[in-house]
């Protein structure tokens, strides 16, 4: 949801900036036009999240719901500051526990994708063992990963590694299905140029083959990097020491639903934060594709 | 390799042994094990050494699965196929081959797509940029080095294949229906200019194609493919002056040429 609202105003973006050229011609003859900062769709989407919150908390404050139900977005912000005024180390604080649920997203998604990456050229390469793994491949990709998570905590115990586990489980599997998929979609011609030229099946598969599957890929890491925050919220709620999951624990069992609010804020952030680094590099990566081209392969 | 260059230029006129290309009996089946389909049946010729020879025929007469099998792409069945005198046994260094479409990879620029038969045979990468550049003069692709495939019409693309094809100077060019997806503007420039391109190189080419025109217009010889499975029903010489112009077309000979092979054509049709 919030990904898909940071794409949005990704291309409202860039369609002013094609839209610039005629929008200037319209200066000369409408000076009074451009002048007028709602004209911007971008002003327009601040202000409509404004209204919202705005509508928020005046319904909250007018139909006194109570505060353990529904807080007033005043309250979330200010559970948001004082979360965000603390130490690095300060066992109540946003930072301490961020950092906790931050460190064992990214060690999560990096050794669960990297895992399942590996994998899938590996099995790629080997029609046999694809053909023979394939239906529990399926199979297991339909097992609710989330489900397994307390008894990966029964195993690892309350640390951070359960927690790494349970997301390397989530992301192994969008990654590992993608890049077989991405490998299997390659284009048999140009695996035929290379072999005209020769090529010994390293270079075919380094020339041809792993930049054609790279779009697959992108969008199995895509969704693992949306998984992979899942994956450590519902970790750290079955069994942990630490971790905004624990915070919004703490702060539910002390019915401060504000502060649960809050937390849900700086989760979102940090899926915001992760999805836009993997486009960055998905853009840096596939920038021979059409912007068009490269969005549709990631939402399919 | 050397006396590839020193033919160079000479074009049509050069000429090595006349069965630099040799194919004795060649039979193949189509699909797995031998219940598939048979794909080419009793094919037997000849071709000389810098010669443009074309094979036209309709669709499914097998003339792409010879073509693979002349790349080393494909394994054949039964008979022989010597390749300047060794049987041919996978694919080779001194082939080049043009595909249908340009394969361009679309993450590289024209002048890396050009380039990369040198990476991969081994080619010093100066040398080959030197080389890729001349060829992207040759097709007249000046300029465009550096864009991606996909900022360049069909034609060009197509043209940036047969200069990659070119790249490693190959002493035999093979193309698989090279300008079956070009408008036939572009198409008659394209036939021009690979004669140019094949009279300055003197190299041998084997072209397919299903366009008779395309056929006589480019072919030293034509051989007349019919199909299921597919036979050399005729080779044809054409015995046109080069280098040939569009004008040639309005040649008796070249009437005469088309004719023929039309006639074949629809006498094979009848057996369907």
């Amino acid at each position: 949801m919030t990904t898909a609202m940071l794409a949005k105003t990704d291309s409202v973006a860039s369609s002013d900036d094609r839209a610039s050229p005629p929008a200037a011609a319209a200066i000369q003859a409408k000076p009074k036009r451009r002048a007028n900062p709602l004209a911007s769709t971008r002003v327009q989407s601040i202000l409509l999240l404004a209204a919202l919150l705005g509508a928020w908390e005046a319904a909250v404050r007018l139909f006194k719901v109570p505060q353990h139900l529904v807080p007033p977005v005043s309250d979330i912000v200010v559970a948001l500051w004082r979360g965000l005024a603390t130490g690095p180390l300060a066992k109540d604080g946003f930072w301490y526990h961020g950092g906790v649920t931050v460190t064992e997203i990214l060690l999560g998604f990096l050794i669960g994708s990297g895992v399942g990456l590996a994998i899938g050229i590996v099995v790629s390469q080997m029609p046999k063992v694809e053909a023979l793994l394939e239906p529990y491949v399926a199979a297991l990709q339909s097992v609710p990963k989330v489900a397994v998570a307390p008894i990966i905590v029964v195993w690892l115990g309350f640390g951070i590694g359960s927690k790494v586990m349970i997301i390397c489980l989530l992301t192994f599997f969008p990654v590992l299905v993608t890049s077989i998929a991405g490998f299997k979609a390659v284009d048999p011609d140009r695996i035929d140029l290379l072999r005209s030229l020769s090529a010994t099946p390293w270079q075919i598969f380094r020339k041809a083959k792993f930049p054609s599957a790279l779009p697959y890929i992108f969008a199995g890491l895509n969704m693992a990097a949306a998984f992979s925050v899942v994956g450590a919220v519902v970790g750290e709620f079955v069994g942990a020491q630490a971790g905004l999951g624990v915070l919004i624990l703490q702060m539910e069992a002390q019915a401060d639903t504000g502060g649960s609010f809050a937390v849900c804020v700086v989760l979102s952030v940090i899926g915001i934060v992760l999805s836009s680094l993997l486009r960055r590099i998905q853009r840096r990566v596939l920038h021979w594709m059409p912007a068009d081209a490269s969005q549709r392969t990631v939402n399919a | 390799m050397n006396t590839n260059h020193e033919r160079a230029g000479t074009g049509a006129g050069a000429r090595g042994r006349p069965d630099y290309i040799r194919i004795e009996g060649l039979s193949t089946h189509f699909g797995d094990g031998g219940e598939g389909v048979l794909a080419l049946k009793d094919i037997d010729c000849s071709i000389e050494q810098g010669s443009f020879v074309t094979i036209v025929g309709p669709s499914g007469c097998g003339k792409s699965t010879l073509l693979r099998i002349l790349a080393g792409l494909l394994d054949y069945g039964i008979g022989r196929v010597v390749l300047d005198g060794q049987p041919i046994q996978g694919t080779r260094r001194d082939v080049g081959v043009v595909f249908q479409s340009s394969i361009l990879l679309p993450w590289r620029t024209i002048l890396e797509n050009v380039m990369l038969p040198a990476e991969v045979l081994g080619i010093p990468a100066k040398q080959a940029r030197e080389r890729a550049m001349q060829l992207l003069h040759m097709v007249r692709l000046d300029g465009f080095e550096h864009k991606l495939p996909r900022q360049l019409s069909g034609g060009m693309q197509q043209r940036a294949s047969i200069a990659r094809a070119l790249l490693h100077d190959p002493k035999i060019l093979l193309m698989d229906e090279p300008f079956g997806a070009l408008d036939a503007m572009t198409r008659e420039r394209m036939n021009l200019e690979l004669q140019r391109i094949w009279m300055e190189s003197g190299k041998t080419v084997v072209l397919i194609t299903h366009s008779i025109p395309e056929a006589v217009f480019l072919g030293d010889r034509v051989f007349v493919m019919s199909p299921r499975p597919g036979t050399l029903e005729r080779v044809l010489p054409i015995d046109l002056p080069r280098p040939r112009s569009m004008d040639v077309m309005s040649h008796p000979t070249f009437a005469a040429a088309s004719l023929s092979i039309r006639e074949r054509f629809s006498h094979a049709a009848s057996f369907d």
